[in-house]
């Protein structure tokens, strides 16, 4: 191969899960990565630049780990077709660099194999052979290069200059093709590997590090003792997101609301431009940036799960209980984190495999009771439900509440379980699932998996809140009301005339036009429903006297049964574009979205129908 | 006997990985991941129930599989 200045060759990273793959590329090309999805599919797509030397530069492809090239995944079936060139959009590589775990030869030289058969151009990395070295693994790497046709490099991902080997290799560009195995079938492939392992791999005395891993296997995957650790993660958690989010939250609020001040100073208060800055662009940026520390402090909480091997256990643990539902072991994170917020928990089902596992989870995800529905279950319970004791042990309002949160989670489980019936899905799922070494997270590796997540979520997912909230602002803005109109201004607009003109259809649930206007503008999220229930009462002071004039107004105002229907309302509505602009770009489906909208507020219709009614006739 | 069966702690010999139906992909990437003719296994946690999934480790590579997984997967004790 001739040298022209500034060539840039396409390489692929190739590899089994768990292989430290994406650990090598964040080595091999640092921070420079682009992530998309592939065409067509929600399968995650890394690209990343290595540079050599000035001639010479690398566009690197972390394609999505696989076991095999007989696909069983839509990630699989990517790095599967991207292989053989047949991806549409997506040139072959170059040079596929095969990444493979020292420790766990064995099943990864099968994959070596297979790939060999490809017959394309090829090199491997052997990854931890740090650990390699402490469990007593002897590789001959010249005896397998040589009997593979192959270049095999020693890397070490978590170390600084631990890819040295393999960037050597990169700039002599000498790219041999593997020797063909021959191998007819996968009992062939296993004898082949068996033979290599026999010739060049030892190991001599006994597996001290793997007697770590399985000492603490044997606390953290016992029926008992690995669920009171697991709830102790958990709550730890949780405490972690409510404590550390909360301060970053009202940060964020405040940040905002002093920028939307320096902006719209020089801006007439009444003009229709600063009401446009101030309700319509600032209040969408805020409801985008609200969401960060919640979704940062959960995925580097789910990063750090991953990373250290514990992830998979969990799902090992939960997945009897989930799988009867209807949904899978791998599931259980996801939902767990909707209950601070659904934004992340959806963009978290990355993790499950099986597409119709996830589609159920993702649709199932908004029916946790997310932090948002406080605010408007709050004021609810603080204005209708006395301050008394039930059977001398519980508060009754902390019993509603509770009650709230068993809704959610009771729903959850029919709906997945109906999902599964309706479908007629008696094929079974696979679980079938590799529970990698434990290892210690590197603060890198989180540090940019926690700028991919943030990144992905306001480019992305931030792009369709901020337009949809400058959109509902116009709804609720104009047309405008005349200069002498006595009432809150929304009467006269369009989202006004349509909670005027919902209020029928809302009648047999026992909500008035004013709850019907506050819906509209509480579509932006759930807790906006308050303010705009303020603001259609045309309230005006600070949050907490408003908060404190709205519990009086309409516990006066409102009937009980209103408030209970307007509570069970907020446990299925979807009265979050977030979550519906998350679900829309993690399912790649404006049909899927429009789905979940319509069930949900038809599960919100039925459950406030059924909740007015009922309580109407007992009361009377 | 199969995988299902086999206790806590206790180790075997796979004899064959059984197809549930034609064509079962599961099987198929049962095979893949090392469960062939010969390969040493050992159950290394189950849970407390008779359906829940158990941690398997076949080779140097621990695999969590549900029940119906596991009985798919003939073996031979050990002693």
């Amino acid at each position: 191969m001739s040298r022209t200045p500034n060539q840039v060759h396409r390489v692929a990273l190739v590899g089994n899960p768990n292989c430290g793959k994406t650990a090598l590329f964040n080595l091999l090309t640092g921070s420079k990565q682009k992530v998309a999805n592939y065409a067509g599919v929600t399968v995650e797509r890394k690209e990343g630049y290595c540079r050599i030397n000035e001639d010479l530069s690398f566009q690197v492809l972390d394609l999505p780990g696989a076991y095999s090239l007989s696909a069983t995944s839509p990630d699989e079936a990517v790095t599967r077709d991207v292989l053989q060139g047949i991806y549409k959009g997506e040139a072959q590589p170059e040079l596929i660099v095969c990444v493979i775990d020292a420790t766990n030869l064995r099943l990864h030289l099968r994959f070596v194999l297979e790939l060999a058969d490809l017959g394309r151009p090829m090199i491997i990395a052997l990854n931890m052979m740090d650990s390699a070295r402490k469990q007593n693994i002897h590789i001959d790497t010249i005896g397998l290069t040589k009997a593979l046709g192959i270049p095999i490099l020693e890397t070490i991902a978590t170390q600084r200059d631990g890819a040295a080997n393999l960037l050597a290799q990169l700039a002599q560009q000498h790219w041999p093709t593997p020797a063909h195995s021959n191998n007819l079938n996968i009992e062939a492939r296993y004898e082949h590997v068996n033979t290599l392992m026999a010739r060049y791999v030892s190991q001599n005395s006994t597996h001290k590090h793997r007697g770590f891993d399985d000492q603490l296997d044997g606390i953290l995957l016992h029926p008992i003792t690995g669920l009171i650790v697991l709830s102790f993660i958990l709550f730890f958690m949780f405490q972690a997101v409510f404590s550390w989010a909360a301060p970053l939250m009202d940060g964020i609020t405040a940040g905002v609301n002093l920028f939307g001040n320096l902006v719209t100073a020089p801006i007439p208060v009444e003009s229709a431009l600063y009401s446009l800055v101030n309700d319509g662009i600032i209040a969408g940026l805020g409801n985008v940036l609200i969401f960060l520390p919640q979704i940062l402090i959960l995925f580097l909480f789910i990063l750090f799960l991953e990373e250290s091997g514990y992830l998979p256990r969990a799902a090992y643990l939960m997945d009897r209980i989930m799988f009867r539902a209807g949904l899978t072991g791998r599931a259980f994170i996801p939902l767990l984190s909707s209950f601070a917020c659904a934004v992340p928990g959806i963009m978290a089902t990355r993790s499950i495999q099986d597409p119709r596992d996830r589609l159920t989870t993702i649709l199932v995800a908004p029916l946790m009771t997310c932090s948002a529905r406080l605010p408007v279950y709050t004021l609810l319970i603080s204005a209708f439900i006395p301050r008394q004791q039930v059977a001398g042990l519980f508060n009754l309002q902390g019993l509603v509440l509770f009650t709230l949160y068993i809704a959610g989670i009771l729903s959850a489980l029919v709906v997945a379980f109906s999902m599964k019936w309706v479908k007629r899905d008696k094929s079974e799922h696979a679980f079938l699932m590799e529970l990698p070494a434990y290892r210690i997270p590197k603060v890198r590796d989180l540090g940019i998996g926690l700028l991919h997540r943030s990144n992905i979520f306001l480019k992305r997912v931030g792009g369709i809140i901020f337009s949809l909230t400058v959109l509902l602002w116009a709804f609720c803005t104009f047309p405008s009301a005349p200069a002498d109109y006595m009432g809150a201004a929304i009467d006269y607009s369009i989202a006004g005339r349509l909670g005027h003109m919902m209020s029928v259809i809302f009648e047999p649930i026992g909500f008035n036009w004013q709850i019907c206007i506050a819906l509209i503008p509480g579509m932006a999220a759930r807790e906006v429903a308050v303010s705009a229930l303020a603001t259609v009462y045309a309230m005006s002071g600070s949050n907490e006297m408003v908060n404190q004039q709205l519990t009086e107004l309409i516990a006066q105002q409102w009937t009980l049964p209103t408030a209970l229907s307007l509570l069970a309302w907020f446990v299925f509505a979807p009265q979050c574009i977030s979550t519906l602009a998350v679900i829309r770009r993690e399912t790649n489906s404006w049909r899927v979205m429009g789905f979940a909208t319509f069930y949900l507020f038809a599960l919100a219709y039925l459950a406030s129908f059924l909740v007015f009614q009922l309580s109407t006739s007992l009361l009377s | 006997m199969n995988l299902s069966e086999l206790p806590k702690g206790g180790q075997a010999i796979v004899v064959s990985v059984r197809n549930s139906r034609e064509l079962d992909p599961i099987a198929h990437r049962m095979r893949e991941l090392g469960f062939v003719v010969d390969a040493p296994v050992k159950i290394l946690a189950r849970g407390l129930f008779k359906d829940s999934p158990l941690v398997v480790r076949v080779g140097n590579t621990r695999f969590a599989l549900r029940k119906k997984e596991a009985e798919r997967i003939q073996i031979k004790e050990v002693i």
